[in-house]
């Protein structure tokens, strides 16, 4: 392994993100302001659920962005979310001579081309020798890394993780690593995940999707909304960071992913695994809770996580409480891509002096001795902000982004 | 610094796990697919939980937990997983739930277990490990990655050992879409025979095999892992030959340095050209060994490269159903194991003896 510098900084230099609420970062950060949530009624989805349970699609259709990226239609949505996304944090991030640097792409998602798979299926099923191949074929949670990458033209390295819910907020600390670890001097990190028929119905099973619009941190909430979207930071070493004649969103300063070691798919009511994430990450940063001046939360809106996690956050912050919200208020919980995507607005959170509202919240938890900020906030001085993920699996993930 | 393998355990279509004999008698099959010869589950998993579990998960855990054993390490500072398909049994069994009752009174169990963490999830339960929890899934180097994370946080100082396993489970449904996308042979062979026949397509296989790497030197350790590259799609066969010159250079070594060459050979013809071209340039002077046609080929069956590689390392004996050329008088001290998947993932793993 070549010499590494664990001390070494890894820098923000781009961002892209398409979600419920917008195609690219500017509309993003348009609808926080006008408090807009990105729910609605089932239209892309050919599913029983259609008018039952509210979703967060992406406003476009796989035409449209097949149009937008220049890709062929038929491919996984995923892809082409993944793409819309990839190419805009590249873009921002305006490395003028790509050639000359080590370039990786690692990313991560939880069903791959599950919606191709889906349509498949259906045909498969009645008669072994009938379904469409080339909806089988980019199944794989790698075929849907690999198309992006080269439609973006990186090849130096590119890798998936999948880890459930903290999916792509474990791929963009990977991608860290393998500049701090003199591997990589540019990495495009974070994931996509389209709304498909499995998870929507998978969900439903486990009976954690709310029929009305989702209430994280609610004392009445009663479950998620899936949505759908995807996230990608543009992650650059310090030499790189130099080089570049722009300034730095950021920099990602801790990371932890541990594990709750409770249960398959729910979390400890003591919230361990989320715990040991967050404090792990601030020793990594070298911080105290006290100065973290904004949480993005997992916040799923389900009894059980926001219990969970809050009760996590009241070990690590008692009694002095930053300013905190769940983002998928507005964008639902975009699952594999949640962790990119909110990555993405942590980093504009410090860019730009906000802080996110977590909308429709009424009534505190009974338990817990702080509430979210209901109000988008201008003019903040956001030095450190913490992102949580978690996931199915008790795979626990925290990220720590501070000023440069 | 340096990292070792301490232990390793291995499910596969042979007698590999929990068996003194290294390979003595390999297991004859003929058809196009090998599935994996299992362990008595009852001694690793709860009955309880074993009767829910899908095949992936069994021979997930119990080759975790056997690896475990043999480090007498009761807890790893991490758990990490390689699988490109992930528990396609369970997903498998979802959808077609989904398909035939309408989306309606469908059972969670298959959902909730088919996440592609859920092996190295329910690792982390059994032994309430609470340490850093990686999966990885990108095709032909899903084990690669892996292990690639599992070098870097030896290196990064974070813990001094790791749990880390690649595992993919061959399906009925997944065996016959690969077979309708052209992986498998049209007729059956005998996997003994598989270099022999020379025609499109490969057999199937499947297995889970752990590793337990760590940074303390011992002399109870299998084998030292020096290095680990991964290339993607390079662009034509003197590239991957200067990339393989390149990464033993990096190690200070030449060609003449590696023992044997352990290579991915699959008995698809479309495949083998390159492997069958390095055997005659780059590597003309060195011994040769293969093993896809025990295990089967699938995108993770490198884990098994590296338990073949490392078990010789250790036993000072390499099996003679692998070797290809040469082999027969010295063991070999360092081994390099060369593997591409679909001519687009292509790796190497440098394996010494400690």
């Amino acid at each position: 392994m070549r010499k590494s510098d664990m001390s070494s900084p890894v820098y923000i230099a781009g961002v892209g993100v398409v979600s419920a609420i917008g195609n690219n970062v500017a509309e993003n950060l348009a609808a926080f302001e006008r408090g807009e949530a990105g729910m609605g009624e089932i239209t892309l989805l050919d599913t029983i659920h259609q008018g039952k349970l509210p979703v967060a699609e992406v406003k476009l259709s796989n035409h449209e962005l097949a149009v937008m990226t220049g890709m062929p239609a038929d491919l996984s949505r995923t892809i082409l979310l993944s793409l819309v996304a990839a190419r805009e944090a590249l873009t921002d991030a305006a490395i003028p001579s790509p050639d000359s640097l080590r370039m990786g792409f690692v990313s991560a998602n939880t069903v791959g081309g599950m919606d191709k798979s889906e349509s498949f299926f259906i045909d498969f099923l009645a008669d072994n020798k009938k379904g469409k191949l080339k909806n089988v074929y980019d199944h794989e949670c790698g075929s849907v890394t690999e198309i992006v990458a080269d439609a973006l033209g990186i090849k130096d390295f590119i890798t998936t993780l999948s880890t459930a819910c903290s999916s792509s907020a474990n791929s963009i600390f990977y991608g860290a690593r393998l500049i701090k670890n003199n591997m990589l001097d540019v990495v495009v990190a974070g994931g996509p995940d389209a709304l498909t028929k499995f998870t929507l119905n998978g969900f439903n099973t486990l009976m954690i999707l709310d029929p009305e619009f989702c209430k994280p941190f609610d004392e009445h909430r009663q479950g998620l909304n899936l949505g759908e979207g995807a996230g990608y930071l543009v992650l650059v070493s310090e030499n790189v960071a130099k080089s570049l004649n722009k300034e730095m969103y950021c920099r990602l300063s801790g990371y932890n992913n541990s594990n709750d070691a409770y249960h398959q798919t729910a979390s400890s009511p003591d919230g361990t695994g989320s715990y040991m994430a967050m404090t792990s990450a601030l020793k990594k940063a070298g911080l105290q809770p006290s100065e973290i001046d904004y949480i993005n939360l997992h916040g799923t809106g389900t009894p059980n996580n926001d219990n969970s996690e809050g009760m996590a956050i009241k070990r690590v912050f008692d009694p002095k409480y930053p300013p905190m919200s769940s983002t998928k208020s507005f964008t639902g919980h975009t699952l594999g891509a949640s962790g990119g995507i909110e990555a993405v607005y942590s980093v504009l959170a410090i860019k730009h002096g906000i802080i996110y509202p977590n909308l429709r919240f009424a009534a505190p938890m009974s338990d817990l001795p702080f509430e979210p900020e209901k109000y988008f906030l201008k003019g903040q001085d956001l030095n450190h902000v913490m992102s949580n993920s978690f996931g199915f699996g008790g795979n626990c993930t925290s990220l720590i982004f501070s000023k440069t | 610094m340096k990292i070792y393998i301490r232990s390793s355990a291995c499910i596969s279509p042979q007698n590999t796990f929990r068996n003194e004999s290294f390979l003595g008698g390999p297991v004859a099959y003929f058809g196009t697919r090998l599935n994996a010869i299992e362990p008595d589950y009852k001694e690793f998993i709860d009955p309880k939980l074993l009767r829910r579990m899908s095949h992936i998960i069994k021979m997930g855990v119990a080759a975790a937990a056997e690896c475990l054993n043999r480090s007498a390490i009761e807890m790893p500072g991490a758990i990490l997983t390689g699988t490109a398909y992930g528990c396609l049994e369970d997903t498998v069994a979802f959808i077609t739930r989904i398909v035939e009752q309408n989306e309606e009174m469908l059972p969670p169990t298959s959902f909730i277990q088919s996440t592609h963490n859920t092996v190295a999830a329910q690792i982390a339960l059994t032994l309430k490990c609470h340490q850093y929890n990686n999966t990885f899934v990108h095709k032909g180097i899903s084990f690669e990655s892996a292990l690639t994370d599992a070098m870097m946080l030896l290196n990064e100082g974070e813990t001094d050992n790791i749990l880390v396993g690649g595992m993919d489970e061959m399906t009925d449904t997944g065996f016959t879409i690969l077979s309708r996308l052209g992986l498998y042979k049209r007729q059956p062979v005998s996997n003994l025979d598989l270099y022999a026949t020379a025609s499109k397509g490969t057999i199937g296989g499947e297995g889970a095999v752990f590793f337990l790497l760590t940074d303390k030197a011992s002399g109870d350790n299998l084998a030292e892992l020096t290095a680990i590259r991964t290339i993607y799609k390079p662009g034509s066969q003197k590239d991957i030959e200067n990339w393989i010159i390149a990464f033993l250079a990096e190690n200070a070594l030449a060609v003449n340095d590696i023992g044997l060459v352990i290579s991915g050979r699959s008995g698809d013809i479309r495949q083998d050209n390159i492997y069958k071209e390095l055997n005659t340039s780059l590597f003309q002077n060195n011994a040769l060994a293969n093993y896809k046609h025990l295990c089967g080929d699938y995108p993770t069956s490198s884990a098994f490269a590296l338990w073949l590689a490392s078990n010789i390392v250790k036993n000072k004996n390499v099996p003679s159903i692998t070797i290809e050329r040469g082999g027969g008088a010295e063991s070999p001290g360092r081994i390099l194991i060369y593997n591409h998947y679909q001519n687009t993932y292509h790796s190497l793993m440098l394996v010494s003896a400690t």
